[in-house]
């Protein structure tokens, strides 16, 4: 697997399990997930905004190459999990992180840590489509283009490279020059998963990426989504259960704490599992109340 | 016809009936009279002041406005020296004004967090609120006096060099054409930054965001995402400006030179249309005074054509915003 | 929860590049946008403040004015501020009634029609016309049959601020909430009854908050002013009737005066020109932080 960007250090025990994956689904099995293969970290990781506390106490490890589902009720802190993965919430005033995240070892909100580099390897897709007003060939070539590719070659070579990985190519090959704006929902949102993908990240976060779409269109982010996950790591938030079954393989399910007295409510982890251990057998009763329907 | 209902109580259907008192309808007449007082005031003050200017256009023709003889003891009138200073001030103002107003708009936007911005935005209020004839005051009193010596050490440097000779030569005072430039800047500055920034504002945070979320800088993000929804809004604030910078009488008039003269010399003294109407119309009569007020007509017509204009831009990238 | 075995950690240090150069520096450059505007602003208070402060005391602001050769302690302002004050009075009283009328007007009975919308649009033209243009149109409508005198004044300054406060009462009027007024209509009120009993009230705050502004716009304006009062040096109390002069007209008279005292008394007439617009300014934010209830 070539890494055509420079910034990206190069981590031998991502090569290492990269050269298994392509030696087959044998050699596969034998990287099942073991604490060596873990992308992310968090441990005891809360967040306030102000003083107010949004998420407590969330400790979890997200596996590489496996896509995993945060579930649960609205308000319970899955996108404010989510952003604090890329260092999204520090666009937002008063936001703070308490805890340790750490992204393959490396901790994400040390002083010296660039967000910048950070969201280059951890790339994210918004709930709306959020194509840029300018061509869509612009659209996938303004990550490359920051990160100092130049040459026209190179750049369009980039550019087909990922919209055939978004499944987008053959619908706009044509049409390379015309506005991002004009494409339908679908369409647009795949344009900026291609978008993501050009920058070559690492993990790709998703904030519940198939709610503004119709089903149809939502099959298809779904499909994508399996056929690149053996590339990238991907953490989706959802808060349709179905699709966390059909796509995820570790789901977390979060819930909300409310406190009567100052009449708050603080997103809580309550369990995190195999999606299969998850939906058919939780071992919480809140998550069990929440799969089976039984509660918002 | 009455209906009776169930207790027997006959309720008139006249009662029921609409009826608007008096009152109601002499306040809606009111307010639209008011309203329409607008359009009447607008209409009236072209007419009314072409009228007034009909002896120069009788006499002059409408080539006064390009003929550049302007000497009113000899009975001619021609605009141009003016049209030309109103121009090149107005120009060096915008020149001067938009990066800088840009720049407010964008570190208010994008840079600052709430509590810095708002000691920013005071004092751009404040400037704002400073009268015209007080910039004119200190610009005459204090500023022209100051600058000369630059002008003077930079038309000796530049003297011979083709291009910047031509425009930065020899000065004489210190009230040129650039010294009202540079006042009308400073008074237009507050205006085109409150408008960029109600233009940047509206640029949606999701797009913000996807730029973020793609590890972009800043400024990148800035170039990407913001400055394509703002082009727009930005062009027809910059146009306000223009017009503002256009009109504005007392602050020229004092620091302009007066001196009817067409040249390229930035630092020379000249004059503009609303700063020589000021300065001569207490004396002036009859065709003289007419051809003022045709300078007056020139000057409404061209702002009202830039202010349409500017408002169409803006108010057109407005609703492009709100519907996308 | 074990790191595992050794991994090389990830470096998310920016290495130092162009790309980070070229966002510190637009920073710097935005950062020096702003100290470039205070800078002017700072001299231009200074200098007023500093000449200004030796001439200013009661006796100032109340005696006549003398000749321009007489000396900085002889004599006064005093009619030009009794001009000032009486003058925007009286254009106050003409045009913010007619501005707010005009407002309710495109809010409630315009209703987003054709004429609604010319009317707002040549409003927002109208502010952009050039007050000098304003001063020409009074004295071509009524100087000429009338004579100068401080209600052609007011007339003119008046011209000024119609458009202005009608703006910012539509503004303000456009916030207050759709279901206040349905509630008073379901109690059977007049549309009338509505604006009158429940929408302006509801408003007011920030109505006179833009009505201060505006008169503190036209307090300063001086080219209205040359064309319709005939600047004169005695006090006229009859503001109906007869020359008059006020702050502004009289500093632009001494501007160009060669006369140290003519000087200074334009720098006393400054200081107090800028002292009453900074008032209104502070009125202005105090009436809008106590008494508007609906803000953007």
């Amino acid at each position: 697997m070539e890494q055509p960007e420079q910034n990206v250090v190069a981590n031998p025990q991502l090569n290492q399990l990269a050269k298994s994956q392509l030696a087959g689904p044998a050699a596969r099995q034998q990287v099942q997930p073991t604490p060596d293969t873990y992308i992310f970290d968090t441990k005891n990781v809360s967040i306030y905004y102000g003083t107010f506390r949004a998420v407590t106490d969330v400790s979890l490890s997200i596996y590489e190459n496996e896509i995993t589902a945060f579930i649960g009720p609205s308000g319970c802190g899955k996108t404010t999990v989510l952003r604090t993965l890329n260092r999204m919430n520090d666009l937002v005033e008063g936001a703070r992180v308490e805890g340790d995240v750490h992204y393959r070892g490396a901790s994400l909100y040390r002083k010296d840590v660039s967000a910048t580099a950070v969201r280059r390897r951890i790339g994210m897709v918004f709930q709306k489509p959020n194509p840029f007003p300018k061509s869509i060939y612009d659209n996938v070539a303004y990550g490359p283009r920051i990160n100092g590719v130049r040459g026209r070659g190179k750049l369009d070579e980039i550019v087909e490279r990922s919209l055939r990985r978004a499944a987008l190519w053959d619908e706009v090959k044509d049409r390379m020059n015309k506005s991002g704006l004009g494409l339908s929902g679908g369409q647009a949102q795949r344009l900026c998963i291609a978008r993501t993908l050009a920058v070559e990240p690492d993990v790709v976060l998703m904030d519940e990426p198939c709610s503004a779409l119709d089903p149809i269109a939502t099959g298809a982010i779904e499909d994508l989504m399996r056929e690149i996950k053996s590339r990238y790591t991907i953490v989706i938030v959802t808060h349709n259960m179905q699709q966390a079954t059909r796509v995820s393989d570790r789901t977390a399910f979060y819930s909300v704490l409310r406190d009567d007295k100052s009449d708050t409510r603080t997103g809580v982890l309550v369990e995190y599992g195999r999606t299969d251990q998850i939906f058919q057998d939780p071992s919480d009763s809140r998550t069990k109340a929440y799969v089976t329907g039984r509660m918002g | 016809m009455s209906t009776v209902t169930q207790a027997g109580q006959a309720v008139p259907a006249s009662a029921l009936a609409q009826r608007r008192s008096l009152g109601d309808r002499g306040f809606q007449v009111l307010a639209l009279a008011a309203g329409l007082l607008v359009l009447v005031i607008l209409v009236l003050i072209a007419v009314s002041t072409t009228q007034q200017a009909s002896s120069w256009f009788t006499t002059e023709g409408l080539s006064g406005i390009f003929s550049t003889t302007w000497n009113p003891a000899a009975g001619q009138f021609g605009a141009l020296a003016f049209i030309y200073g109103t121009a090149i001030s107005a120009g060096i103002a915008i020149v001067m004004a938009v990066p800088v107003s840009v720049a407010i708009a964008l570190l208010l936007t994008e840079v600052v967090p709430r509590q810095w911005a708002r000691p920013i935005v005071y004092v751009i209020d404040l400037l704002a609120v400073v009268p015209s004839v007080v910039w004119g005051l200190w610009g005459i009193l204090v500023f022209a006096p100051w600058i000369a010596g630059f002008y003077s050490s930079i038309g000796s440097a530049v003297k011979g060099v083709p291009v910047l000779g031509a425009l930065f030569g020899p000065p004489t005072s210190g009230a040129s054409f650039f010294t009202a430039g540079i006042i009308l800047a400073f008074m237009i500055t507050p205006i085109v930054t409150s408008l960029s920034r109600e233009v940047i504002a509206t640029v949606p945070a999701i797009d913000k965001e996807g730029a973020y979320a793609l590890g972009a800088t800043r400024l990148e993000m800035i170039r990407g995402a913001v400055w394509p929804h703002s082009k727009g809004g930005i062009v027809g604030a910059v146009l306000l400006g223009l017009g503002r910078a256009m009109g504005e009488t007392i602050a020229a008039a004092l620091v302009i030179g007066s001196s009817a003269t067409i040249t390229s010399h930035l630092f020379a003294p000249g004059d503009s249309m609303p700063a020589v109407i000021a300065n001569e119309f207490g004396e002036a009569s009859g065709v003289f005074r007419a051809a003022l007020m045709g300078l007056g007509v020139l000057l409404f017509i061209i702002t009202i054509i830039i202010n349409m204009i500017a408002r169409g831009i803006v108010q057109r990238s407005a609703r492009r915003q709100r519907g996308a | 929860m074990a790191v595992g075995t050794e991994r090389p950690t990830l470096d998310l240090r920016e290495p130092p590049s162009w790309r980070r150069t070229k966002n510190r520096i637009a920073t710097a450059l935005m950062v020096v946008a702003a100290v470039l505007v205070a800078v002017p602003l700072g001299f231009v208070l200074y200098t007023v403040i500093a000449r200004g402060v030796s001439v200013i005391n009661w006796s100032f602001l109340t005696s006549p004015i003398p000749p321009q050769v007489a000396p900085a302690n002889v004599g006064g302002i005093g009619p030009a501020v009794l001009g000032t004050l009486e003058i925007t009075a009286l254009a106050t009283v003409i045009a913010v009634p007619l501005g707010v009328l005009g407002a309710v007007y495109l809010n409630e009975y315009g209703g987003g029609g054709p004429l609604a919308r010319v009317i707002g649009f040549m409003a927002d033209v109208m502010t952009g016309v050039p007050s000098i243009v304003m001063g020409l149109f009074i004295f071509s409508i009524w100087v000429l049959h009338f004579g100068f005198s401080g209600l052609a004044g007011a007339f003119a300054l008046g011209c000024l601020m119609l458009p202005v406060v009608i703006r910012s009462s539509d503004e303000m009027l456009k916030l207050v909430p759709e279901p206040l007024r349905e509630a008073s209509y379901a109690l059977g009120a007049s549309k009338a009854r509505v604006t009158l009993t429940v929408v302006l009230p509801a408003a007011i705050g920030g109505i006179v908050s833009g009505a201060l502004l505006a008169v503190a716009r036209a307090a300063g304006e001086t080219a209205p002013l040359l064309f319709t009062i005939l600047t004169v040096t005695t006090a006229n109390p009859n503001v109906l009737k007869g020359a008059n002069t006020a702050l502004p007209a009289q500093i632009f008279a001494n501007a160009t005066s060669p006369y140290t005292g003519a000087q200074a008394r334009a720098w006393g007439a400054a200081l107090t020109l800028i002292a009453i617009a900074f008032i209104l300014m502070v009125a202005a934010r105090f009436v809008t932080a106590r008494f508007t209830r609906y803000q953007r």
